[in-house]
């Protein structure tokens, strides 16, 4: 028989070893299973996880996928801190890219240094519209909050799809379900000539920053991390557990939004049905791999979008399906898990003992 | 010569970096009722649990009546007749007494014989229990009897006690100390875990002392006074705080026509509760737990509301205000739960203070909190209130529960409120960390600030408080003179009104 008995006292450096151990040990089960394959496990490591960072393009497609990740993250980490799931940030990303999308459409050809942060604005509070729902009604009705954001995202999905369909459509597209192009003005300009890397990566960095000083040093940050460990105390502290939930999804919801704008305004350039790539999903593992700490995430929306490029390079190189991101994403997270697990527990080998004999139990 | 009922040699549990027990020895006669004293952390947990197979010993052999003993988990000690009754009892609210028997005994179902045994038990012991009862519906005390119903039907050698007159009035204690009586005159052992100096000497007959996991002495309590079994646990001379003269000033807290419903579906409610606090004065009320002293600290520190005029500090009006703003005016609160409710677990000592004094202190200013006041400031509560860890980066779960307790009623009396209301101020502390609490809670009446003290424990709220009352089924009693009333007035008073409790033909 094998149980798990929690460890008297959790090692503290376990918690920045566990997701360095996790990436470790991803990419030994990615060599296991590249052999598994028939493909050399050396070079196929090498493939998704080093040569992307021996070239600067692929360095900025890394920053161009890290982007987006590392903002829905840190947005999601306040409230995952306070245990409020807000699982559904695929769909405000959705609408923020919607939002954003449809005032460029509706301020086209205008030119101005206002269009951008207009969209920025109306891609932040339609994302915090959207994650606004799930808010009222689990502060309203108790109605819970993860299965809410998570089927609103469907909701979204599908009113992007109606609207590129028709209003939104290209008037000139030959029909085909995308908007027009954005002009120049409603277009996020990129850091370098010739790079797809855009200042919405200078935006996520003051994000982190901004994260990382409320968490240590605004009560707001203070806040989140009493309630999510002893509720109670939070109560005791003066503070209202509805305001929590509404802060942290609108927090949440308005990063996602955002993060959903400078998408398609920066890379896809146009509003198509396929904005929603699954970054709203991947972010949630980023957050855990970063241990729910600004910095961490930073870290780790970097090792997640290198497994985009990477898992890439080997769908080219190594003719491999797709799929492989998914697997790389998937293990890190399965193994992350797993040894938070072994962290806190230790696995002990009961040994089948003999009951005690009747005698000694009508004494 | 017969060997004893149970011995233990050398009994030793590790921790990391704690002996929680260093070669422990014990032995307990047939029919001896055997106290085990000692502080918190002196080791008396661990130790019980490694009789009861809760935990297995790093070193050291147990016998039972002279045979090897070395239970792997509960289940075997009780197979091997070894039964143990605990403070918190695991009963389940929506059964019946017989359903919870049954449960707890492996094999057995809530039948005719069985509820037909549990009537046979309960009489022969004095123990009276309708097996057929909700236990929702059964006070403390009847509680109690199920669970040591549950153990006897067991037919046990030996039975252990953990601290079990602390949810008792006088009374019940009193009928539990027969029955303990009568179980040991049939040659059942039994080992007695208490603070509480006075019952031991009234019923056990030896004592084995525990200091720091080591095993300090055995004592004969009739022989030796509660002075001295109170130094042999702390290790030196100790001071008991003393009510002082105290002339009340202005009308500091006033509480009137209270009523609120719980928010535990078997909670109690509170039912038009009055009373006023002066300034320089400590009104007690005592009462046993679960009538409604959660609800009635959570009314008053602001973690419930009430309307506006139900709770007036200073005079103003403050029955809709959160904690914050109820701090910033004057009012701190203690509330009985130390981990998760008084302090967050993993959040330092520098990172607790922010819980409760950021206002006050002026550790936060426009949302931003000040890291180096707030462990400044902390750092002078674990000062003046001697709180031993190792500094203000500790995490607050890896404090003593007398040292969290000091740094949790130190933190709110540093702030020097004008009312403080504390709940359960010395529950599971030392001897020593409760002098001082009692101490420091004096002192600040002393200076001008009303104290409301709720609490289960009759010797400190007669020892600290200057008026006295009652709460029972969420009502509190008419506040008198501490002088004036009798330890058998207020044990009537804490089970008499406590609700229709009706008594069950036998």
């Amino acid at each position: 028989m094998i149980r798990l008995e929690p460890r008297p006292t959790a090692s503290t450096a376990m918690i920045y070893i566990a997701p360095a151990a996790a990436i470790l040990l991803s990419m030994a089960a990615g060599m296991g299973l590249f052999w598994a394959l028939g493909e050399d496990p050396v070079r196929g490591i090498g493939m998704v996880f080093i040569e992307p960072l021996t070239d600067w393009f692929y360095i900025s497609e890394i920053s161009v996928k890290g982007t987006p990740l590392l903002l829905i993250a840190i947005g999601l980490s306040f409230g995952f801190r306070a245990g409020i799931w807000n699982i559904g940030a695929e769909g405000q990303f959705t609408v923020g890219a919607l939002a954003g999308g449809a005032t460029a459409l509706a301020l086209y050809d205008m030119e101005g240094l206002w269009v951008l942060p207009l969209m920025a604005l109306a891609s932040i509070a339609a994302g915090m519209a959207w994650a606004a729902i799930p808010a009222f009604l689990r502060t309203r009705l108790n109605t819970n909050e993860i299965l809410v954001t998570l089927m609103l995202t469907y909701v979204a999905t599908h009113i992007l799809s109606i609207l590129v369909h028709g209003p939104l459509k290209d008037p000139t597209g030959f029909n085909f379900p995308e908007s027009r192009l954005f002009h120049d003005a409603a277009t996020v300009p990129v850091l370098f000539e010739g790079a797809r890397a855009h200042v919405g990566l200078l935006a996520a960095f003051l994000v982190v920053a901004v994260a990382w000083l409320t968490l240590r040093y605004h009560v707001f940050g203070f806040q989140m991390k009493v309630t999510g460990q002893a509720p109670r105390a939070a109560r005791f502290a003066g503070f209202v557990q509805p305001r929590a939930v509404w802060a942290c999804l609108l927090i949440s919801g308005g990063l996602a939004g955002f993060a959903g704008m400078l998408e398609a305004a920066g890379p896809v350039g146009q509003l198509v049905p396929a904005i929603p790539v699954g970054y709203g999903f991947t972010a949630i593992i980023v957050a855990f791999l970063g241990r729910l700490q600004p910095l961490g995430i930073l870290f780790a929306s970097f090792v997640m979008a290198l497994t985009y490029i990477g898992g890439e390079a080997a769908q080219i190189d190594m003719n491999l399906p797709n799929a492989i991101t998914g697997v790389f994403q998937g293990m890190f997270l399965f193994l992350l898990l797993g040894i938070d697990v072994l962290t806190r527990y230790r696995v002990r080998r009961i040994p089948r003992r003999p009951a005690p004999s009747a005698a000694l139990r009508g004494a | 010569m017969t060997p004893p009922r149970f011995e233990a040699a050398n009994l030793t549990k590790r921790f990391p970096g704690v002996l929680a027990n260093d070669a422990v020895s014990l032995h307990v006669e047939a029919g001896e009722i055997h106290a085990l004293l000692g502080e918190n952390g002196a080791g008396k947990s661990t130790m019980v649990k490694m009789i009861y197979g809760l935990m297995r010993p790093d070193g050291g052999e147990m016998r039972l009546d002279g045979q090897p003993y070395s239970p792997a988990k509960p289940a075997e000690a009780r197979a091997m007749g070894v039964g143990m009754v605990f403070q918190h009892f695991s009963l389940f609210d929506a059964l019946t007494v017989a359903e919870n028997i049954a449960l707890g005994i492996s094999g057995m179902r809530p039948t005719r014989a069985l509820s037909q045994k549990i009537i046979d038990v309960s009489n022969s012991y004095g123990l009276a229990l309708d097996p057929d009862r909700h236990v929702q519906s059964l006070s403390a005390g009847e509680r109690q009897r199920v669970e040591i119903v549950r153990c006897l039907l067991q037919n046990p050698r030996m039975l252990i006690m953990d601290e079990p007159t602390s949810v008792l009035t006088p009374q019940e204690a009193e009928t539990l100390f027969e029955t303990l009586r009568r179980l040991a005159a049939d040659g059942c052992s039994i080992l007695y875990i208490s603070h509480k100096l006075d019952e031991i000497r009234a019923l056990c007959s030896r004592a084995t002392v525990l200091r720091h996991g080591r095993l300090v002495g055995a004592a004969d309590p009739r022989q030796t006074s509660a002075r001295e079994l109170a130094e042999m646990m702390i290790g030196g001379a100790w001071n008991a705080a003393g009510a002082k003269a105290m002339t009340p000033g202005r009308a500091r807290l006033e509480v009137q026509n209270l009523s609120l419903a719980s928010e535990d579906p078997f909670g109690v409610a509170l039912k038009e509760i009055g009373f006023t606090v002066h300034a320089g004065e400590i009104l007690g009320i005592a009462g046993i737990a679960g009538n409604g002293q959660t609800e009635l600290l959570d009314a008053l520190s602001g973690e419930r509301r009430t309307a506006p005029g139900c709770i007036r500090l200073n005079g103003a009006a403050i029955g809709d205000l959160g904690p914050t703003r109820r701090r910033r005016l004057g009012l701190c609160a203690v509330p009985e739960e130390r981990l998760g409710h008084g302090a967050a677990p993993e959040l330092s000592l520098g990172h607790n203070v922010l819980l409760s004094a950021r206002t006050r202190q002026g550790l936060e200013r426009r949302g931003f909190l000040s890291l180096t006041r707030a462990r400044a400031f902390a750092d002078d509560v674990a000062k003046r209130f001697d709180v031993r860890s190792s500094g203000v980066h500790a995490e607050a779960r890896t404090l003593s529960g007398g040292n969290l307790q000091k740094f949790i009623v130190g933190r709110e009396i540093a702030q020097n409120p004008d009312v403080l209301c504390v709940l359960q101020p010395t529950w599971g502390v030392d001897a020593a960390a409760a002098a001082a609490i009692h101490t420091a809670i004096l002192t600040l009446a002393a200076d001008g600030a009303a104290v409301l003290v709720i609490s289960q424990d009759l010797g400190e709220l007669l020892a600290i408080s200057s008026r006295f009352s009652v709460i029972a089924d969420g009502r509190v009693s008419e506040p008198r003179a501490v002088g004036d009333v009798t330890v058998e007035e207020i044990g009537l008073l804490m089970g008499g009104q406590a609700g229709p409790s009706e008594a069950i033909a036998v």
